[in-house]
């Protein structure tokens, strides 16, 4: 903001640039080694590959049973996003419009399951699918995904609803609209790219979420992430080619997702978890 | 309730305390959570103190008596605090930089994603990237700059470097958020008093920056704190990475000692809810009110 | 390396220009500013009056000319270099510092004791009256006292120059003309130089000694403001000075000043501003409190509507050609009815290069 030329701001500018740049180059390096490798016949000891192949990706889809797996992740992932906004959004609307006695306490309960990692509840909450007998099933993991995604969708909704001037449903109600035609007319083309972006959000975080995944899944509810995290750990057992397509694939659909979110959302949001002043 | 005669109906008292139809939008999230993470949460507290055998605080006398299970703490802080540390020195002069770009979008969505990608492939791809044919030490071997490879897998440079590689982005655009909150125009107005950039930094933005940085330093310290597949794929978990959330892990899914388990998550709550009172009682001493230059 | 310099004699900008891109935000301004002047600069905004301000407070690089205290260059200063006082639209008051703090901030920048500080921030929060908030937080107080806090800060420093970015622009009608004429004061009592950004004709009219006429990146006029009010140069200055009446018309004759205008069938007389001969396409402008019904001839419109004003009536009413005009009456007027609109000759302007 301040024109500033002296070569000690410089060079610290140099300096700033070097670090970030340093980092860019080992992360894109690090996922050109995977791709790389995924599309390898051999690779030990070179720089690049002995030959160059796709089988892995049949190999992989074969031996890792990824259209199930696939199948298994979209439908957990969409039950998600359709539930978290079913119950968030008209959560986040009764909060951005009334002041009622406790409201900061159900704020809080709305907080935490962000501030809190979901290892640390997703043990105790893992225990309690597994004693009710979900756990294991397509539900409970969708059920325990839901607890950091149902709050995302809320905050995430609260600041844009209250942008939207209460005058204009007044307005709506004076000319007439019962409460059903005010949701429709009214609120939900207002309200849409909102919850467009918080949903998008909440599907990107979803396809990425391990923690409560792995904890409440059982043989038939893995999601990608997950079978990825089971194939990584039984390295040895099968080829490092064939890990990489897998993970390869897994990086498609979830970065498919980002791209589609990024036309609605601000990068930083898909860091925000409600950290808000 | 309607014992008392000639009184405001209760549905008329309900809705002037903002209480109607409309409030009770708030009930099937409310009650949800408190279905599957308040009860859970209360249910494991209690479940902690029956252990399988012994008394009600077996569990915790056994925990902090094994060195195997209290050590998790020490190796789990002795990465995390680091880590949170090292992540926050790099990104704020690196958001202060990035600040002033007309174009940050590119930098930012590239950042974004090893958060999106998440820790089970970075560690997938650190696996490859850092081994000891893999591309970071053949660069370095062909540079000159080492004579053999460095080991930087299955040990606690490992979880370090995957740590940073998705804390970093997070840390720095969370700060870069926070930063831009800040009206540019104090730091013009700092300078038209002669302020030059460091007494600018030292005087006007870090201050106004700080209960920001508080806040980031605490999410990702927590998000730090509960590492768990890279301290399994990329460290030795059963050794210098051996976190808490490992020993959580193996007490209720390799022992199924759920009991333990519980009181494991009890204890790693407590840890990270100690050092963000920690930090929040500090940042509630630093100025916290809306940092823009005043009306407008 | 810091100006010390409160007496200096004149701050000249020397073919001033600021590109952004392909923009020409400014194009070779010159202007030369005299000691203990009130200089304002006004014009609607994107003309470049804010970026020659941020260019003299050295908050943005020139791209050419350059900026001269005395024969001293200072474009290639850096901000905190320049030792000016700055007050800025939003006040930019530091919001974690008390007003004591605010005030003293460029004190103590400049490495002062604290005794001194003390003193003078005192002396300070006396002149702009706040003695009894200097240890409130800005965010405590009203809007025209954190605008005098952003004053007192400015000032305190005892600037050679004192540059005002719209300061007025964020207050209530009623506290805008209170902390106009409190300005006023402040500067008479310290002597100091000032430059003043708006776009509101009045404040700049009411403020200043002279008055720099900006509009698309170049001056276009420079004057006292009862010469800028009543013989603007050019059209579009004019026409920010309340000329809002703008007829076009072909000069029919030019006799020492004083030109006919054939406006349609009928005829104008006006004062000529600018290159104007006989037979020339050109505008005709007056204000409309200056136009009122004749009936000794002038121009022919239909009435469209008329506004009761407390004392007189403000009417509305169309030429045959489809300009608008807007008049002063004192019986108010029915719409549909024919008018004919005349007004003083020495309060009607002629510019040349109408398109008529």
């Amino acid at each position: 903001m301040v024109a500033d030329t002296r070569l000690s701001t410089k060079l610290w500018a140099a300096a700033n640039w070097a670090v970030i740049g340093f980092f860019l180059l080992n992360l894109l390096a690090m996922i050109a080694t995977v791709v790389t490798s995924s599309f390898a016949t051999r690779w030990l000891g070179t720089w690049f590959p002995a030959g160059w192949t796709t089988r892995w990706y049949s190999a992989a889809w074969a031996e890792f049973q990824l259209d199930e797996v696939l199948s298994v992740t979209f439908q957990i992932v969409f039950l998600v996003v359709l539930l978290s906004g079913l119950i968030g959004v008209p959560a986040a609307y009764a909060l951005a419009r009334r002041e009622f006695p406790g409201k900061r306490l159900v704020m809080l309960l709305f907080l935490l399951p962000l501030l809190v990692p979901p290892i640390t509840f997703g043990i105790p909450l893992a225990t309690v699918l597994y004693r009710t007998g979900l756990a294991g099933s397509m539900s409970g993991v969708v059920l325990a995904n839901l607890v950091p995604t149902v709050p995302f969708v809320i905050l995430v909704m609260i600041p844009f609803i209250e942008q939207i001037d209460t005058k204009i449903e007044a307005a709506a109600r004076v000319f007439g609209a019962n409460t059903f035609k005010l949701f429709v007319h009214v609120l939900l083309p207002l309200l849409m790219p909102g919850i467009l972006a918080s949903l998008l959000l909440v599907l990107v975080r979803t396809i990425a979420m391990f923690e409560l995944t792995f904890l409440t899944a059982g043989p038939t509810s893995q999601t990608l992430v997950v079978a990825l995290y089971y194939a990584v750990f039984a390295a040895g057992v099968r080829a490092v080619q064939s890990i990489d397509a897998m993970a390869v694939v897994y990086m498609v659909t979830t970065l498919i997702w980002l791209v589609i979110a990024l036309r609605f959302v601000n990068p930083t949001q898909i860091v925000g978890r409600g950290g808000r002043r | 309730m309607s014992a008392v005669p000639d009184t405001i109906p209760l549905k008329q008292r309900l809705a002037a305390r903002g209480v109607d139809g409309l409030t009770l939008l708030v009930l099937p999230a409310v009650l949800f959570l408190l279905a599957l993470f308040v009860y859970p949460f209360l249910y494991g507290l209690v479940l902690s103190f029956n252990p399988k055998n012994g008394g009600a605080l077996a569990n915790y006398i056994k925990f902090f008596s094994d060195s195997f299970l209290y050590g998790t703490i020490a190796t789990t802080l002795w990465l995390a605090l680091p880590v949170t540390f090292l992540t926050l020195l790099f990104a704020v002069p690196i958001a202060f930089r990035v600040r002033l770009l007309q174009h940050q979008r590119l930098l930012t969505t590239l950042l974004v994603i090893p958060i999106t990608l998440g820790t089970v492939l970075v560690a997938q791809g650190l696996l490859n990237y850092l081994g000891p044919q893999g591309w970071f030490n053949r660069t370095l071997l062909t540079l000159g700059l080492i004579s053999t490879p460095i080991k930087l897998l299955h040990n606690y440079w490992g979880v370090v470097i995957s740590l940073v590689i998705t804390g970093f982005p997070f840390t720095f655009l969370l700060t870069l958020s926070y930063l831009s909150g800040i009206d540019p125009a104090l730091e013009r107005a700092a300078a038209t008093l002669g302020a030059g950039p460091w007494q600018r930094f030292k005087t006007i933005m870090f201050p106004l920056l700080l209960p920001g940085l508080a806040i980031t330093f605490c999410l990702s310290f927590v998000q730090a704190f509960s590492v768990f597949p890279s301290a399994v794929l990329l460290g030795a978990p059963a050794g210098p990475t051996r976190v808490i959330s490992i020993a959580a892990y193996q007490a209720a899914f390799e022992e199924y000692d759920y009991s333990m388990a519980s009181a494991v998550a009890m204890i790693m709550g407590v840890v990270q809810l100690g050092i963000v009172v920690l930090v929040l009682s500090a940042r509630g001493l630093l100025y916290r009110g809306p940092a823009g230059g005043g009306k407008g | 390396m810091t100006i010390h310099a409160a007496n200096f004699h004149e701050l000249r900008l020397d073919r001033l220009s600021r590109d952004f891109g392909t923009h020409n935000a400014l194009k070779d301004v010159s202007l030369t500013i005299k000691k203990g002047e009130f200089i304002a600069l006004l014009g609607p905004s994107g003309c470049g009056k804010s970026t020659t301000l941020n260019l003299i407070a050295g908050l943005l690089p020139a791209t050419g000319g350059g900026i001269w205290l005395d024969d001293k260059r200072i474009d290639p200063l850096r901000p905190e270099e320049r030792g000016f006082g700055m007050v800025f639209q939003n006040y930019a008051l530091f919001p974690h510092m008390n007003v004591r703090r605010n005030i003293g901030f460029g004190l103590k920048m400049r490495g002062l004791p604290k005794a001194e500080i003390d003193k003078r921030v005192d002396e300070a929060a006396a002149l702009v009256r706040l003695q009894s908030q200097v240890d409130k937080l800005p965010g405590q107080l009203s809007g025209g006292q954190q605008q005098r806090v952003a004053i007192a800060r400015a000032i305190v420093v005892e600037p050679p120059l004192v540059l005002m970015d719209e300061p007025l622009s964020n207050l209530d009608a009623k506290l805008r003309l209170e902390m106009r004429a409190e300005i006023r004061r402040i500067h008479n009592t310290l002597g100091a130089t000032t430059i003043y950004v708006t776009h509101d004709q009045e404040e700049a009219l009411s403020l200043a000694d002279r008055i720099v006429v900006m509009r698309d990146g170049e001056v276009r006029q420079v004057g006292v403001p009862e010469d800028l009010f009543s013989r603007p140069d050019h059209l579009d200055v004019a026409e920010f000075m309340g000329f809002r009446n703008v007829v076009a018309g072909r000069v029919t004759s030019v006799d020492g000043g004083v030109a006919q205008v054939a406006v349609g069938s009928a005829s104008v007389t006006g004062r000529v501003r600018g290159a104007v001969t006989a037979g020339v396409a050109c505008h005709v402008a007056i204000r409309p409190e200056d136009l009122n019904p004749s009936s000794e001839g002038g121009l022919k419109a239909t009435i469209i509507s008329t506004e009761f004003r407390g004392r007189e009536f403000v009417g509305f009413a169309r030429m045959q050609d489809g300009t608008d005009l807007s008049f002063l009456a004192h019986t108010k007027l029915e719409p549909g009815t024919s008018v004919t609109l005349g007004a003083d000759p020495d309060r009607v302007l002629v510019f040349g290069g109408g398109a008529a």
